[in-house]
């Protein structure tokens, strides 16, 4: 990027400096480009709404566990969790990428818009629901109700799904290398064609998760039975 | 809303700091509770064919002392009482039913908070923050503990309202979340002759747990029996005179983490809670499956 300066890494330890100065700075950050544009966060110890609402092409590093909403409503970011993350990491993320190098708790990546949502442990109930755009690849399972009213994106899980996966979907696509315990209503099975193994193989290098063969899935969609697909009932929708 | 926490320890040295990290743990949680606090301490047995009790008194100039004198003169030798802010906690010479029925038909101006061998449960109205250094929880030693901070939802504030809910000797209860079927379950309760003290949701989820016992179901089963006959939004932890118990309603609305490292087991509302525990980042953590049980029990010597 033109007229960035070297690249210094700037720390910021949540011990010692509030969570409104840390992300008052990255906010300030995204309109000032001579500040720094990669960020270390230091003892975060579960704090919630660690790096929400970055809107720049910031690469934001957080060393350990944090609470909810971390890196929510992202927009062109890099944020890096390395640990776990409480309910709703990433949500109504924009655009960028946020990555969990644990495990995620309930709702990761809800109502996301764009980007790309990776997980290395599992994520709970909820993941994905209500994805509107974002891709979350996750390399563990998924709990309960995943990419629950789903309308666009992609949900790649490599390992198992629990019940209710994309219960009353849209048109999000959801990819599953493991066991589903149960579908929700309207899902169902689709073929995996060349097109999809070809999408699952770019997802899976674009989230760095090597040595996963995307022939090992199976993909799962919208049958576009429930009220809101028949062309009948399109009047009250007018 | 509402918060819960949990702590097991598995070490002299936690149990010797066990109150300290139960009121850090707490003060974590005041946010998510700011209407009420209060916690279970589980900690020095009474001694065999005693029992020890904790007591209630909304009046700040209570005779503790007089009461001990009767307590004394009906079932002998009771040591001091232990006063603690508004509370008290006595060693009776008797079995904890007799001195539970005693004290109800003598002092019904008093209210029993919990009855066993080990149990001691302390809850007040206000701050989660004040109650820790009101109660002197940094103090106290102990095997194990659960404490509750509430944002009341469906019925009053007030002590009486607060968590822990005693569920019958040495069992308690904290519950996160709302029952949407109390009112049909007290009706039920009270036919099989459960009598519960206030109107709040929760305390059907532990008198449910008290009655599920009492025919003979194990902790667990009667755990496993929320899952069909309670309807509503749950995380229950559950204390017991050897260790604790976890439940969360298969829906999962409402949040849990447990964490545990070769020093102690712990479960809180959220992460945060479990920060300030030594070696916390750490520990093995992990979320709850909605809808299993999961307890820890110390081996009894």
């Amino acid at each position: 990027m033109a007229g960035v300066s070297a690249p210094t890494v700037e720390a910021v330890d949540l011990s010692v400096t509030s969570l409104r100065e840390l992300n008052s700075r990255l906010h300030a950050a995204a309109s000032d480009e001579t500040l720094p544009r990669r960020w270390r966060v230091l003892n975060p110890h579960g704090a919630h709404s660690v790096a929400v609402g970055l809107d720049a092409e910031l690469d934001v590093e957080v060393e350990g566990h944090v609470g909810y909403y971390c890196a929510g409503m992202n927009q062109h970011a890099t944020v890096r969790v390395r640990g776990n993350c409480g309910v709703g990491v990433a949500e109504n993320i924009m655009s960028g990428r946020v990555v969990v190098d644990g495990n995620a708790s309930q709702s990761a990546a809800a109502t996301g818009r764009g980007g790309l949502v990776v997980i290395h442990g599992d994520a709970s109930a909820r993941c994905g629901i209500s994805m509107k755009g974002v891709d979350v690849v996750v390399r563990g399972s998924v709990g309960h109700m995943a990419a629950f009213m789903g309308q666009k994106g992609r949900l790649v899980v490599c390992g198992d799904a629990g019940d209710a996966l994309g219960d009353s979907l849209y048109e999000a696509r959801l990819y599953v290398r493991g066991s589903v315990a149960g579908l929700g209503a309207d899902c169902v099975e689709k073929d995996l064609r060349d097109e999809h193994r070809e999408e699952l193989a770019a997802l899976l290098a674009e989230a760095g998760m090597d040595g996963v063969d995307p022939a090992e899935f199976r993909r799962y969609g919208s049958a576009r039975r429930l009220y809101n697909f028949d062309v009948d009932n399109a009047g009250p929708y007018e | 809303m509402c918060g819960i926490v949990g702590l097991f320890s598995k070490s002299d040295e936690v149990g010797e700091r066990l109150g300290e990290h139960l009121g850090a743990m707490l003060g974590q949680m005041g946010d998510r509770g700011p209407d009420s606090a209060g916690v279970a301490v589980y900690r020095d047995p009474a001694p065999a064919g005693s029992s020890k009790v904790t007591l209630f008194s909304p009046d700040p100039r209570q005779d503790w002392a007089a009461l001990h004198a009767a307590l004394e003169d009906e079932f002998g030798d009771a040591v001091e009482p232990d006063v603690v802010a508004s509370h008290a906690v006595f060693v009776v010479g008797t079995d904890a039913g007799t001195a539970q029925a005693w004290l109800r038909e003598r002092h019904p101006e008093l209210r029993v908070m919990s009855a066993g061998e080990t149990i001691e449960i302390y809850k007040e109205m206000g701050d989660p923050r004040a109650f820790v250094p009101r109660f002197g929880l940094p103090e106290m030693q102990g095997s194990h503990g659960l404490g509750h901070t509430r944002m009341a939802t469906e019925s009053r504030v007030t002590t009486e309202h607060s968590h822990p809910f005693s569920t019958g000797l040495d069992l308690c209860l904290v519950h996160n979340g709302s029952l949407s079927n109390h009112n049909l379950l007290r009706r039920g309760l009270h036919r099989e002759g459960i009598e519960l003290q206030t109107d709040n949701d929760s305390e059907v989820a532990a008198g449910y747990l008290t009655w599920r016992m009492r025919e003979g179901a194990s902790l667990e089963e009667a755990l496993e029996g929320c899952l069909r006959d309670l309807d509503g939004f749950y995380t229950f932890a559950v204390g017991t005179a050897d260790g604790f118990a976890v439940l969360r309603d298969p829906v999962a609305c409402k949040p849990a983490v447990m964490a545990e490292t070769d020093q102690w087991v712990a479960m809180a509302s959220e992460y945060r809670a479990i920060a300030v525990l030594p070696g916390a980042e750490d520990a093995e953590q992990w979320e709850p499956t909605p809808g299993r049980v999961y307890s820890w029990e110390r081996e009894r010597v």
